[in-house]
Parts: structure tokens; C-alpha cells; sequence
């Protein structure tokens, strides 16, 4: 009014990404290109036994027949797979551990904010209440360079390591369990990750264990032109819990970088797991350009009796996500859970959702979807909920709410429904709304400030997603909406 | 000292001219109500006054304790103590009262240089002010206005009122909605608050709030002017009479 404020909806998102320095290292990073040879040498480097090489090269020759799948409500131009490096690595030798590490990298973290110091966590810890600590798996490009609290891991029987440590010290556990979830030729970018996959982490917990902390793995991709493509294989035996969570974070370029992850997660009689992601990879500029491509295929299977599967995503980063994790519901009584936030600003795009495959009686399934678009991006919902002949009284209840910041952005639900049972019960409940000039008047009439006010209103609608993150990761990732939404009054 | 004071406000939207040059003066210690049929300006001049952007200024001039306001933000507007009881209080799904209650409580502490209040203290005031109010203490940890009753919401303005304690208070038609308890729980809420140091102006279509809280003055608008003031004796001949008594006049 008057000329004064213009303080209005348009324009109140679009904070700076704190993550996007580069860290300034010698690297071991493979020439653009991909071919039998690349893949020979990444399963060379990591000293793979000879099935596992092979297992790669099926993949390759595999995925060499498809083709990128384009039904996502995403736009991207042709990827040139080509002009991707496979393989970078801090150079020297692989730390044996971390006090070998190169200093540049642990500052890295540092500035990240991930304690890769036992005696740092545990220190902090005395400060900040009884916080338990969390044990941290750190990823940088294609390595893991190392993994804490591995001593009172192991005192426990539960194994967290690289994935590549894992395929040389648990061979059998690898060999048994790999591509068990996921197929090689699941999809193109599964497929193409089984060739090339580089590190990632692996996590095995013994039959009626509880695993004494939360297990995070932190991705970091810090090469220019070079892809990453990790790998997590996590397994619960019968009546063993866990809880892991992943973040990630990449420096900001002009170019598009690529992700293509798969993660595996194998539940046996009444083991639960429970998997986090708070994904922040670099989103691009205000203009469209850079960002992360973040192409991931995420499945668990509630193999046993009683299991429980639980997904809780927060998903504010990458130009463009493409993934559905998902539940395959095998054990009678299983249950499978999906809490998301995903949250697009300026041209970033978004298609994401789960897939709940009911195979067993009585099995269970909750998706909770809110989905926030701001700027002039595209956020799309896609989910599948199928329940199979087996599936005596399976039930499903989705629940797909999306929230408009502005008049430039696009929020687009795709739910499929496949029920072959007569007793199945499938609710599907979905809402659109908009953060309004009311809602923001009223704020700010209260004395708070637009900024303050959108934060607020866009938390208040993640609520019954952020219920489910751990409690530190929680307040993380609300303050990781906030950044994501400055600017967007204003 | 005058709180308030509005010289020759004229607003329009579009090209519509909505409020037709408006002189308004409001004291420490003071009630006023502004009454008039609808669509006479009414609302209009209480979002105004606290600094809604879907309206022009065409002239004139809105002063808070002396210092012009008429180009300040909202939220600046109500760090210097202004507040409005909306008409129809608007939800915030997720974001508990208690939330939204201690954000703004924090961010008016924050302008004026005060410490924050901490945690208990503010769960202290909020409970008191909700017992005076007769709700239970469980409707603070509700989301804003989420699934409230017509009552429900306009009994959780004068909530935020009672613990945001503003100098000037604009009630827009906070009785709407009320039955005759809620009302009288409401009215007594607001004449408790009122002092010799802050001021309540009362915008309302019937005078029936008035039996409660006894106007000082009483200002009627129509067609975007103020037509006639008085004191509360001009209420109840409006009551009597009815609004066209005025526009024949």
C-alpha cells in the first residue's frame, strides 16, 4: 500500500546454499567416458573378487539396451553419459583411519557440520543434554573416507562400514544380499549404477539386536564432472531395529551434476527399520542453472513376518529428484511407511513418491506426501499402491497434500491404485491450498516478519512428516526449510 | 494523549473510493465504537489502520502516539503496539496457538529491545489469559483457528490480544458469531484489559456488545464518511431507529 512494502508471496523463497564451497584437494578423478574398461577399473580399484566384477559388467551390457526413462513430470535435456567421470578419489592411499584422513577433508565436514570425531561427538553430547551420539559414515566423490564409532558398533554385533570395506571383510553377506531388492535391470539408472557404483555404506544387525545409535551416512560430492554413484545395502535380521539416516550436500556449478544412488533395505521376521534422508543437494541457481540430478532408486522388502519398513524423506535440494522409495509388503502383517517433504523453489523440479507393493496377508501401509512448490517449479506426487492376489485384507491409507507459495509453481498428484483383492481397503485423501495473503497478513498484524511467517506456515504443514524424523534431524530440517525458503516474500 | 489519530484518510480500491476522508482521534482510556450498515467502510478502515496492502491511499494521514504509521509494514505497525481482531479469523493448519503465540510475543520483544520471555513464563500468561477467556488450557496447543468453532475463533482474537497487550486494539466485528455467554465472557475479557494507558476501538454492526463494554464515544459511517458522533446514547437511537434514520438525514 502507499508505495511502501511489497512484501507479497512472489519472491519470498531462495536462500543461499550454505554447502556450496569446494574443497580444494588433489583427486584421483577418471577421465569422462564410460565402457567395459571403466568398469574393470572401478571394481580394479576397490580390489573386487572376480563375481562382482562380472556382476558390473552384466549391468553395463544391460544397461546399454535401455533407454532413460522420461514418464516423469520432469524436463532435463539428453544426458551425455559420455562426458561423465566415474570415478574421482582423494589422491594417496585410502586412509586406514581418520587420523590419516587429508585435514582439508575433515575441515570439510566440519564446516558441514558432521562431527567425524568420536571424541568431539561424545563431548558434545555432555553439553547438549543426553543426546545419544551418532555413529557417521563420511562419502566423499566415489570413497568412503571413514566410518565412526565402528568399536562400539561391533561390541553391539552390528557392522557399519563402506560398502567396499564390506565386500571384502562380509563377502558372503554382500553376495547374498546385492541386487536382491533392486535388480541390475530394474531400471536405466539402477542398472547404470550396478556398473559403476563407487562407495556407500553397508549395515548388517544381528538377530534381536537393537542398534545402540542412530547409523547416519553423509554424501558429499566435491569433483567437477564427475557423477556419484553409491550404494547402501542395509539388513536387519529377525527382531533387530535401526535407524539410519543420509544427507548430502554438493558445491554449486554451473553445470548439472549427476546422482544416481540405490539403496537396499532387507527386513526379516520382526525387524523394523527405519531410514531417513535429508537431502540437500545443490539445487541450481535462481535462473535454472546447476544443480544436482538426483536419479535414485530406493526399495526395501519386509521379507519376514512382522516387519516394518518406515521411509521419511525431506527433500529440498537437487535441480531435479527422481525417486520412489519403496515397499515390497512380503511377510504377513508387515508394514510399510512413507513420510515425505519435498519442497521446489525457483526452477527445480520434482517427481517423487513410493510404491507399496502388498504381497502378504494382513499387510500394512501409510503414505503421507506433502509436497511445497515455490517460485516457478514443479512438484509432482507419483505413487503406486498395488495389493496382489496374497494379499488377504491389506490395507493402504495415502494421504497427498500440496502447498502453493506464489503464482508461478506447479504441484501435479499421480496416484495409481491396483487393488486384485475384494477385501482390500485403499484410502486416498488429497488436498491442494496455498499459503495465503490472509494467512500472512494475520502473521504479520501478530508483529512477525514474512519470512518468519512462511517458515512457520510451511512447517506447520510438514508436521506430520517431521513427527517421524529423529529429533535432532527434525529441528535440522526445519531450519533447512527456512533457508530454503528465504527470499520468498519479499 | 491521543493514541490514535486519523486526519482525512481517504482509500480507494481500483478506482473505487471506498473511505471518503476520515477524522478520527482515539485517547489513552478511551472506547470507541465505530458502527454503520454494511459495506460502509467499516472494515475497511480497521484493515487500513493496520496496514493491509490491497488498498490505495489517496490522502490524509495515520498517526500511532504521535508518529505517523500510514507508510509502515504491518508487522511494524504492530511492534508499536497496534492490534486487530480480525472478522474472520483465518487457520494455520499445523502451527499450534501456543507456536504462533510465543513467535509473535518473541519477535514484538525482539523490535523493542526486550529479552525473550522464556518458555514457562509465557505457558504461565498464556494459561491465565485462556482461563479468563474460559477456554481450556489443551486449546493452546491446538493449530491456529484449525477446526475452531465460530466462537472458538473470535474468543482466540481477544486471547492473542490479552497477551500481546497492545496500546490500540481494533476489534472488527469481534461479537459476530458470539452467543449471548460467549459474549458476555468476551466483553468482560475486553473491558479487563482496557486501562488508562491503552485504548479499544469497537467496530460493530449491532450495538448489543455495547450493553457490555460502555463506548465513550460512538462514530457512525456510511458511504466511506463518518456521518455522525456521539456517546453511547447515539447507539441506541441507532438501534431504535435504524441505519436509514441517518442516510435520510
Amino acid at each position: 500500500m502507499a508505495g511502501t512494502d511489497n512484501n507479497s508471496l512472489d519472491g519470498l523463497v531462495g536462500g543461499d546454499y550454505a554447502a556450496g564451497f569446494v574443497t580444494d584437494i588433489e583427486a584421483d578423478t577418471l577421465p569422462p567416458g564410460l565402457d567395459e574398461d571403466v568398469v574393470r577399473f572401478i571394481s580394479a580399484r576397490k580390489d573386487e573378487p572376480e563375481w562382482l566384477t562380472q556382476w558390473r559388467l552384466d549391468a553395463y551390457h544391460g544397461w546399454l539396451d535401455m533407454v532413460e526413462p522420461r514418464w516423469g513430470q520432469v524436463q532435463f535435456p539428453a544426458i551425455d553419459y559420455q562426458s561423465i567421470s566415474y570415478y574421482s578419489a582423494p589422491s594417496g592411499d585410502q586412509p586406514k583411519t581418520l587420523d590419516e584422513v587429508d585435514p582439508e577433508i575433515l575441515a570439510t565436514y566440519e564446516k558441514l557440520g558432521i562431527p567425524l570425531h568420536e571424541q568431539a561427538a561424545l563431548a558434545g553430547v555432555a553439553e547438549t543434554q543426553q543426546r545419544p551420539p551418532v555413529a557417521v559414515d563420511a562419502v566423499f566423490d566415489s570413497v568412503s573416507i571413514g566410518t565412526t564409532f565402528k568399536e562400539t558398533l561391533r561390541e553391539a554385533g552390528v557392522i557399519f562400514c563402506s560398502f567396499a570395506e564390506a565386500v571384502h571383510d562380509h563377502p558372503d553377506l554382500v553376495r547374498k544380499y546385492l541386487g536382491s531388492v533392486v535388480p541390475r535391470g530394474d531400471n536405466f539408472f539402477a542398472a547404470l549404477n550396478s556398473a559403476v557404483f563407487s562407495d556407500g555404506s553397508f549395515v548388517y544387525v544381528p538377530e534381536n539386536t537393537r542398534c545402540p545409535m542412530e547409523l547416519s551416512t553423509y554424501f558429499r560430492i566435491n569433483e567437477r564432472n564427475t557423477g556419484q554413484f553409491e550404494r547402501t545395502l542395509i539388513i536387519a535380521e529377525r527382531g533387530a531395529y535401526v535407524s539410519y539416516l543420509e544427507g548430502c550436500t554438493a558445491p554449486m556449478r554451473d553445470e548439472n551434476q549427476l546422482h544416481a544412488a540405490v539403496v537396499e533395505l532387507i527386513a526379516l521376521d520382526d525387524a523394523e527399520i527405519k531410514y531417513s534422508t535429508v537431502q540437500n543437494w545443490y539445487p541450481g541457481d535462481e535462473d535454472g542453472r546447476g544443480g544436482i540430478y538426483n536419479f535414485v532408486t530406493k526399495r526395501g522388502v519386509c521379507r519376514g513376518d512382522r516387519s516394518k519398513i518406515s521411509w521419511t524423506q525431506v527433500e529440498t535440494g537437487s535441480a531435479i529428484t527422481w525417486k520412489y522409495p519403496s515397499v515390497v509388503l512380503r511377510g504377513d502383517d508387515s508394514v510399510g511407511q512413507f513420510y515425505s517433504v519435498a519442497l521446489t523453489n525457483n526452477h527445480q523440479q520434482a517427481d517423487t513418491g513410493t510404491k507399496m507393493v502388498h504381497l502378504g496377508k494382513n499387510t500394512r501401509s501409510t503414505i503421507i506426501s506433502k509436497g511445497i512448490s515455490a517460485g516457478q517449479s514443479s512438484n509432482a506426487y507419483r505413487g503406486l499402491v498395488r495389493m496382489n492376489p496374497g494379499a488377504e485384507k491389506a490395507r493402504n491409507y495415502t494421504q497427498c497434500d500440496s502447498l502453493l507459495i506464489g503464482e508461478k509453481c506447479a504441484a501435479h498428484t499421480f496416484p495409481y491404485i491396483e487393488s486384485r483383492r475384494p477385501d482390500g481397503i485403499v484410502e486416498h485423501e488429497a488436498t491442494t491450498s496455498r499459503v495465503s495473503d490472509d494467512q500472512l497478513f494475520l502473521c504479520r498484524q501478530r508483529g512477525i516478519d514474512p519470512e518468519k511467517a512462511v517458515s512457520m506456515i510451511v512447517n506447520g504443514f510438514c508436521k506430520d512428516v517431521f513427527r517421524e524424523l529423529p529429533m535432532e534431524f527434525a529441528v535440522e530440517a526445519g531450519k533447512l526449510l527456512e533457508v530454503s525458503l528465504e527470499g520468498a516474500v519479499g | 494523549m491521543n493514541l490514535l489519530e486519523i486526519s482525512d484518510l481517504a482509500v480507494s480500491v481500483g478506482n473505487q473510493p471506498i473511505l471518503r476522508g476520515i477524522d478520527l482521534n482515539v485517547c489513552a482510556g478511551e472506547v470507541h465504537a465505530i458502527m454503520g450498515p454494511n459495506g460502509s467502510g467499516k472494515s475497511t478502515l480497521a484493515n487500513v489502520i493496520a496496514g493491509r496492502e490491497d488498498y490505495q491511499i489517496d490522502r490524509g494521514r495515520i498517526a500511532l502516539e504521535g508518529q505517523e504509521i500510514t507508510t509502515l509494514s504491518p508487522e511494524e505497525r504492530a511492534h508499536r503496539g497496534l492490534f486487530l481482531a480480525f472478522q474472520y479469523p483465518i487457520e494455520i493448519p499445523g502451527v499450534s496457538n501456543m507456536e504462533f503465540l510465543k513467535a509473535a510475543v518473541d519477535s514484538q520483544a525482539r523490535a523493542a529491545g526486550d529479552p525473550e520471555i522464556t518458555a514457562v513464563d509465557f505457558m504461565q500468561m498464556a494459561r491465565i489469559a485462556a482461563e479468563q477467556l474460559g477456554l481450556n488450557p489443551e486449546f493452546l496447543k491446538r493449530g491456529v483457528n484449525e477446526g475452531f468453532s465460530g466462537g472458538e475463533k473470535k474468543r482466540n482474537e481477544i486471547l492473542q490480544m490479552l497477551i500481546l497487550k497492545p496500546k490500540v486494539s481494533i476489534l472488527d466485528e469481534t461479537d459476530s458469531g458470539l452467543d449471548i455467554d460467549a459474549l458476555r465472557i468476551v466483553a468482560n475479557g475486553i473491558s479487563a484489559f482496557t486501562n488508562t494507558t491503552n485504548a479499544v476501538v469497537l467496530v460493530t454492526h449491532y450495538q448489543r456488545l455495547l450493553d457490555h463494554i460502555e463506548p465513550d464515544f460512538v462514530h457512525v459511517i456510511a458511504n466511506g464518511s463518518i456521518v455522525r458522533s456521539g456517546d453511547h446514547s447515539l447507539a441506541l437511537e441507532l438501534e431504535e431507529k435504524g441505519y436509514s434514520w441517518l442516510e435520510n438525514d
